[in-house]
């Protein structure tokens, strides 16, 4: 039980921004109008695509010489960068739609 | 300096992420608020190139990152710019299935890394979650995908239910497992654990209907998001934290709230009791008595002759690419002196929203549009609904026959009109695998045949008239 105190004591700003980031995630999207499921859902797709920092970052260590480690990094990197920049793009294309007519 | 500007860069992105998510929700400001999440992801990612160090030291390997940044970029592009109207669906799903395959792909890097280290726990357990999480989203975004565009048929067999649960026990048992006892003899059942992970996914999604695809894919959605999480928190990294669990918590609401619109606990499309208890429902409604059929030049007559002639788009419109043609009859009709407006069911189509998108696309007037409450109040003031391959949405045993699956559902109650014509190429029932008594009603004629080419020869028809 001591061992769980301390885990949470030690890491108790990452679980703050878990915690209050899962209810702002709720609220934030609470009133959403069914016609903009599906452009929001995209756009969510889009800000997920955020674990292409991730992508980055191993890249940016992997040792030069160290193909296997290179190849997988790499095709991390342009998955990540499908799911941004597709998602963004594609999000955009569906909300073009909107556009008021006059 | 350069560490503490990139902690200021990540907290501007972080914001950027809840501000694109909030104005997302709203019509009015939603294309701009992907516009600010786009900026501050892209912000996020020179940031981290330039600026991110660990131990004093930079990142290197500019050349790949930026190989791997601008593949990506031109190919999504290119993606993203030529996907049709009614392909958006689909393409979502795909888009996820790579974020999750990152997600993945970081995993199996920093496993590789830590093979032969003295690991901290709390960093295999993320490693471990990110690898399943994320495989489990990349292979049931494909099976989604390959579902929407038809290449993947539903397969369902006896027991798989019980099969998928054993099979996620068995790959979560494993992790936890490697968890407490990895050393140089086991570190392979990270690898299966890989695999299991990848097949559980497919296993997920392909007992699902196609019609719940969107429901599925916004759940997977959610898991990419939770995915990312993972790695913010292997990297200790703010932004990827937010991003990633504000998508896993939006994105969660958001499954639920699709559910919602089409009446239906997520537990059942998951179980999937659509695909078992229509074949009795079929079977033992049987014949319904006779339909009838109407020519196009009646179906034309009556409407140039209509005071007011509801639209209600379905999925048919949108297979058969129809929105175009659709608003050249719209015009010619309000030319006549026709009232036309749409009434657009919340779930008509692949997907929530879906028929505004389409519609929108070929330039109807955002305000003819009616959500299904207002389109109710106005059937009984119609002349004449025109139903264009839509079916479950207006299917009265969601009102009135308890026994029927769909009972319960929301619909469009076209019934309440003068005439209805429905349009559709054959008497098969729709998705959820009913009959559908709205045809065999005697206010109700069927126009059979595709979407576009019955509106063309309709257009040509009222042309002429």
């Amino acid at each position: 039980m001591e061992s769980f105190f301390d885990w949470v004591h030690n890491n108790h700003a990452i679980i703050y921004i878990v915690i209050l980031s899962i209810f702002l995630g709720i609220e934030v999207i609470g009133r959403v109008p069914s016609v903009l499921h599906t452009p929001l859902m995209s756009g969510a797709n889009a800000i997920h695509g955020v674990v292409i920092i991730g992508a980055i970052i191993v890249m940016g260590r992997v040792d030069p010489d160290n193909y296997i480690a290179l190849i997988i990094g790499f095709l991390a990197v342009i998955l990540g960068t499908l799911n941004v920049v597709g998602g963004f793009m594609v999000t955009d294309r569906m909300l073009e739609m909107f556009k008021k007519k006059k | 300096m350069g560490l503490s500007l990139l902690s200021f860069i990540y907290l501007v992105g972080s914001v950027t992420f809840i501000l694109g998510l909030k104005m997302l929700s709203h019509p009015d400001t939603a294309r701009k608020g992907n516009l600010v999440a786009a900026a501050g992801m892209t912000l996020a990612i020179i940031g981290t190139i330039f600026l991110y160090e660990e131990n004093g030291e930079r990142l290197h390997n500019h050349l790949w990152i930026f190989g791997g940044l601008l593949i990506g970029s031109i190919t999504g592009w290119i993606a993203a710019k030529k996907v049709k109207m009614t392909a958006m669906p689909e393409m979502v799903s795909l888009f996820n299935g790579m974020g999750g395959a990152c997600a993945a792909l970081i995993s199996i890097n920093e496993y590789g890394h830590l093979v032969g280290r003295d690991a901290a726990q709390g960093t295999l357990l993320t490693i471990l979650l990110g690898l399943i999480i994320g495989s489990v989203s990349f292979a049931g975004s494909i099976i989604a995908w390959g579902k929407l565009n038809g290449r993947i048929k539903d397969f369902a067999f006896k027991g798989q239910q019980i099969g998928n649960i054993i099979l996620l026990l068995l790959t979560l048992a494993a992790a936890a497992y490697l968890l407490f006892n990895l050393n140089n003899d086991n570190y392979w059942l990270f690898y299966i654990i890989f695999v299991a992970a990848l097949v559980y996914g497919v296993m997920f999604v392909l007992p699902i209907g196609g019609a719940d695809m969107p429901v599925v894919i916004s759940l997977l959605n959610s898991f990419t998001g939770v995915a990312a999480a993972c790695g913010g928190f292997l990297y200790n990294n703010q932004v990827m934290l937010t991003g990633g669990i504000l998508v896993g918590a939006a994105g969660t609401l958001l499954t639920m709230l699709m559910c919602k619109a089409m009446n239906r606990s997520l537990t059942n499309v998951l179980i999937g009791s659509f695909g078992g208890s229509s074949a009795a429902a079929a079977g033992t409604k049987g014949e319904q008595g006779s339909y009838k059929e109407i020519s196009l030049s009646d179906a034309a007559v009556c409407m140039s002759y209509a005071n007011k002639v509801m639209i209600v788009p379905g999925y048919g419109l949108a297979v058969a690419q129809a929105q175009h043609v659709c608003h050249e009859l719209e015009k010619l009709l309000e030319e006549k002196g026709v009232e036309v407006k749409y009434a657009i069911h919340p779930v008509a189509g692949r997907m929530p929203g879906h028929m505004n998108v389409l519609l929108a696309e070929a330039d109807v007037s955002y305000d003819k549009l009616l959500e299904m409450e207002q389109a109710n109040d106005e059937f009984k003031t119609s002349d004449v609904v025109l139903v264009l391959g839509a079916n479950d949405v207006v299917n009265p045993a969601a009102k009135s026959d308890p026994a029927s699956p769909i009972y319960g559902m929301p619909i469009l109650e076209v019934e309440q009109a003068k005439t209805v014509i429905v349009n559709k190429r054959s008497m098969k029932p729709g998705y959820a695998g009913i009959e559908n008594a709205l045809f065999f009603q005697p206010k109700t004629s069927m126009l059979f045949g595709d979407a576009k080419a019955a509106l063309q020869k309709l257009v040509a028809e009222i042309k002429n008239a």
